[in-house]
C-alpha cells in the first residue's frame, strides 16, 4: 500500500516535470517564429483540404507524375540529407575516432527527427494512409517490392536511432540506471543502423529502377542504388557542417568556447571525408557517362542541366572541400557544403520529379500549396529539434559535463 | 562450433534461403494457363461498343459514342475509363486501337506494390485489392504502360485499371468488351491459343500484317496481344520497352539485401575489434572529455 502511494507520488512528480518542460522557453518573437508560425498554420489548413477533397485539390500531381514535391523533396532528398547520422556513428563507435564524439548526439537527434518527419510526410502523401500499417501486419507483405523493404527499414531505423539517442533522454530525466542499460545497447544499434542505412539509402535509388522507360537516360542507370548510397555519405557530411554551423550560431549559449575550437577541427576532418566521397561519386558518374555513351545526349537543354548538376554541384564543391581542407579555410568548406547540398537536392529531384516522364508536356510543377506543406514539415521539425536541444544534453553530449553543470 | 557460432550461422543461412524463396515465387507460375485477349487492329472499325460495355459493366463513365467526338483527339485511360479507343493516322489510313491494362506476365505493378494489393491472379488478370492498398502510387511509377490511375479528387481514393472483368471470368463469361465487339477485333482465350491464331493470321496474310505480335515478348510478355497492319510506333505503342520482365530490374538489388543485412554487421564488428573496441569494452561508453582531448591534440 505504502509502495503504491510512493509510485503514484513519483508519477505525479514526473508528469509535473514533463508539463514544466513542455512550456516554451526563451524569447517568443524571434525571426524564425514570426516566419514559421504562419507557414505552419497555413500548412495545416491546406492539409485539411487535402484530406477532405483528395490530393488533387491541393497538388498538381497527375496520372503521369504520381510523385511530386512531397515525395521527391521531403522524403527522397530528406533521407539523403539525414545520412550524417550513420556516417558519424560509424566513425565514432565502429572506427573509434574520438575526435568526432562531441557531435554524435546532435547528429543522431537530427537524423531521428528527420526520419520521423519524413515518414510523417509519407503519411500525408499516401492516398490511403489509414492502411499505412499494412506492410507491417502479416496479411499483406509485398516481398518482391523495394518499397516494402524501405517501409520496414524506415521503421527499424527510427527505433535504432531512438535507442542511440535515448541515453540523452535518460540523462534529462535523471534515470541513471536506464542510462547505463541504454548506453550498453549503443554499439549494437549503431551497427544495425549503419546496415539499414546502407540498404535504404541505396533502396531509395532502387525504387526508380523500374521506371527505366520514364527517366531521362542521362539520369537512369542500373547503378542508381550505388550512386544514391555514395552520395548520401557526402550529403550527410555536408549537412553536419551546415547544421552544426547554424546551431552554433543560434544556440550560442549552449556551447562552451572550447567547443567552438574543437568543432572547427571537426569541420576540417569532415571536409576531407566529403572531398574523398565526392571524387568517388564523380568518378562513378564519369564512368557511367563513358560506358553508356552519354555524350550523345549532352547537347541540349537536358544535357546542360545534367552538366550543371554534375560539374557545378559535384566536381566544383569536391575541389572546394579538398582546397578548404589543405588551406584551413572554413569559409570555403562551408560554401562547398551548401553547394554539395544543392547538388544532392538537384540530383534527387531530377530522378524523382524533374527528369521523370521528361517527355510529358506540360511538365509537372508544384502548386504553392505543395511548397507550403513541404516547408511546414521542415519548420515543424525545427520546432521539435529546438525543444530537444534546449532541454536535453545534446550538444554537451556527456554525462560528466551534465553533472558538472548541476 | 560453439552455440553462439551455430546460432549465427543458422540465422544467416536460414535468412538467405528464406529471402531467396520469396523472390523466386514470381517464376513458379504456370504461364500456359494464363488467359488474355488478342486485339487485331486491322479489324477495328472504331465503333467504341467496347468502351460503352466497359463503362456499364464497372459503373464507370459510359461515353456518348455518337456525339462526344472523342476520336478526334488522343485520349488516355483515366480513373473514369479503364479502356479507350483511339484513332491513329498511318500510312495505310486510319487505324483504331483499343488500349487498357496489358495484364503482363510478370507485372511491374505487382512487384512494386509493398502490400501485394496489386496481384496477378492465377488465371491471368492483374487486379487491385482495395483492402490492402495504402495509396503509395509506386505501381504508377513502375508500370511501363502507365495503366493504374489514381483518383486524385477523392478523400478515399482507389486505383483504377482494367481487371479483364475478373468477376465475369469466374462465372465462365468473356470480358464485357470482348462480348460487345461486333467485328471480332477482340478474341478472348488462353494466351497460347491467341498467339497461335495471331501467327496463323500473319502467315496466311503476310501482306496485311507486319511480322510482329506486340505483347508476345514486350516486357516479358503480356496478356493482351496486338496485331497491326503498320509498325506499332505509328499506332501509339512504345517500342522501346525491351523484352526484360520489369521485376527483373529490381531483382538483383533485392537479392543483395540479405547479403548486406548479414555481411555488413559482421564486417563492422570486425572493424570495431580492429579499432580497439574490445579493449575499451563493447558498451560504447565514452566520456565526453575525450572528445575535446582528441581535438586539442592537433
Amino acid at each position: 500500500m505504502n509502495k503504491g502511494i510512493v509510485v503514484i507520488g513519483s508519477f505525479g512528480q514526473f508528469f509535473r516535470f514533463l508539463i514544466q518542460e513542455m512550456k516554451p522557453r526563451g524569447p517568443w518573437l524571434t525571426t524564425f517564429n514570426v516566419i514559421s508560425i504562419p507557414v505552419i498554420l497555413t500548412g495545416l489548413v491546406i492539409l485539411y483540404f487535402r484530406f477532405v477533397y483528395g490530393l488533387g485539390s491541393v497538388t498538381n500531381l497527375t496520372q503521369e507524375t504520381p510523385w511530386g514535391l512531397w515525395k521527391g523533396f521531403n522524403v527522397v532528398v530528406g533521407v539523403a540529407l539525414a545520412g550524417g547520422a550513420y556516417v558519424i556513428t560509424f566513425v565514432v563507435y565502429v572506427m573509434r575516432m574520438e575526435k568526432y564524439h562531441s557531435i554524435v548526439r546532435a547528429t543522431v537527434l537530427s537524423g531521428l527527427l528527420a526520419y520521423t518527419f519524413y515518414a510523417g510526410t509519407l503519411l500525408l502523401e499516401l492516398g490511403r494512409p489509414w492502411f499505412a500499417l499494412n506492410p507491417y501486419i502479416g496479411n499483406s507483405f509485398g516481398f518482391s517490392s523495394v518499397l516494402f523493404l524501405i517501409c520496414w527499414h524506415f521503421l527499424l531505423y527510427m527505433v535504432a536511432e531512438f535507442i542511440e539517442f535515448s541515453p540523452a533522454i535518460a540523462e534529462w530525466l535523471h534515470w541513471e540506471k536506464a542510462r547505463k542499460i541504454l548506453k550498453s545497447l549503443t554499439l549494437g544499434t549503431v551497427i544495425l543502423g549503419i546496415t539499414l542505412s546502407i540498404l535504404h539509402q541505396s533502396g531509395l535509388g532502387a525504387l526508380f529502377l523500374m521506371a527505366k522507360s520514364k527517366i531521362h537516360p542521362l539520369w537512369y542507370s542500373e547503378f542508381i542504388p550505388i550512386l544514391f548510397f555514395v552520395s548520401s555519405i557526402y550529403a550527410g557530411l555536408a549537412m553536419i557542417i551546415v547544421e552544426g554551423t547554424l546551431s552554433r550560431r543560434v544556440f550560442k549559449h549552449l556551447f562552451t568556447p572550447d567547443h567552438r575550437h574543437s568543432f572547427n577541427d571537426i569541420i576540417f576532418g569532415l571536409s576531407k571525408g566529403a572531398a574523398i566521397t565526392m571524387f568517388v561519386y564523380y568518378f562513378l558518374k564519369a564512368l557511367l557517362f563513358i560506358h553508356d555513351k552519354q555524350w550523345t545526349m549532352i547537347n541540349d537543354g537536358w544535357g546542360y542541366w545534367y552538366l550543371l548538376e554534375v560539374l557545378g554541384f559535384v566536381l566544383v564543391p569536391g575541389f572546394m572541400f579538398a582546397f578548404g581542407f589543405r588551406n584551413r579555410s572554413l569559409n570555403i568548406i562551408k560554401t562547398a557544403s551548401v553547394l554539395a547540398l544543392i547538388g544532392i537536392v538537384l540530383n534527387r529531384l531530377n530522378i524523382s520529379v524533374i527528369a521523370f516522364n521528361w517527355y510529358v508536356v506540360p511538365h509537372y510543377f508544384p502548386t504553392w500549396q505543395e511548397f507550403v506543406v513541404a516547408l511546414t514539415v521542415i519548420f515543424a521539425e525545427i520546432w521539435v529539434l529546438r525543444w530537444f536541444v534546449t532541454r536535453m544534453p545534446v550538444f554537451t553530449s556527456g554525462h560528466g559535463t551534465q553533472r558538472a553543470g548541476n | 562450433m560453439d552455440r553462439r557460432g551455430f546460432l549465427k550461422t543458422s540465422i544467416v543461412v536460414g535468412g538467405c534461403a528464406f529471402a531467396s524463396n520469396k523472390l523466386n515465387a514470381q517464376e513458379t507460375r504456370d504461364s500456359e494457363e494464363f488467359v488474355g485477349v488478342l486485339v487485331d487492329t486491322t479489324r477495328c472499325i472504331g465503333c467504341r461498343a467496347c468502351e460503352v460495355a466497359c463503362g456499364e459493366e464497372h459503373d464507370l463513365l459510359v461515353p456518348d459514342v455518337i456525339n462526344d467526338g472523342a476520336l478526334e483527339k488522343h485520349r488516355k485511360t483515366s480513373d473514369k475509363q479503364w479502356m479507350v479507343v483511339n484513332k491513329h493516322a498511318t500510312e495505310k489510313g486510319d487505324v483504331f486501337v483499343k488500349t487498357q491494362c496489358m495484364h503482363c506476365y510478370q507485372a511491374a505493378c505487382t512487384a512494386a506494390c509493398p502490400t501485394a494489393a496489386m496481384n496477378k491472379t492465377k488465371n491471368g488478370p492483374v487486379i487491385w485489392n482495395g483492402s490492402k492498398c495504402i495509396g503509395c502510387r509506386y505501381c504508377m511509377i513502375s508500370c511501363p504502360f502507365e495503366m493504374p490511375k489514381f483518383e486524385y479528387h477523392e478523400w478515399n481514393p482507389k486505383l483504377q485499371k482494367c481487371t479483364m472483368c475478373y468477376e465475369r471470368l469466374e462465372e465462365g463469361q468473356k470480358p464485357a468488351c470482348v462480348n460487345a465487339c461486333p467485328t471480332d477485333t477482340l478474341m478472348f482465350g488462353t494466351r497460347l491459343k491467341n498467339l497461335e491464331i495471331a501467327r496463323h493470321r500473319i502467315y496466311s496474310h503476310p501482306d496485311q500484317y507486319v511480322h510482329h505480335i506486340y505483347g508476345e515478348h514486350e516486357v516479358g510478355g503480356t496478356g493482351y496481344i496486338y496485331l497491326s497492319a503498320v509498325s506499332f510506333d505509328q499506332i501509339g505503342f512504345r517500342t522501346d520497352l525491351g523484352t526484360t520482365p520489369y521485376p527483373e530490374y529490381t531483382k538483383e538489388f533485392l537479392y543483395g539485401v540479405p547479403m548486406v543485412l548479414f555481411g555488413v554487421p559482421a564486417f563492422l564488428l570486425g572493424l570495431n575489434a580492429l579499432a580497439g573496441g574490445s579493449e575499451q569494452g563493447i558498451d560504447g561508453e565514452i566520456e565526453s572529455d575525450t572528445g575535446k582531448g582528441g581535438a586539442s591534440d592537433e
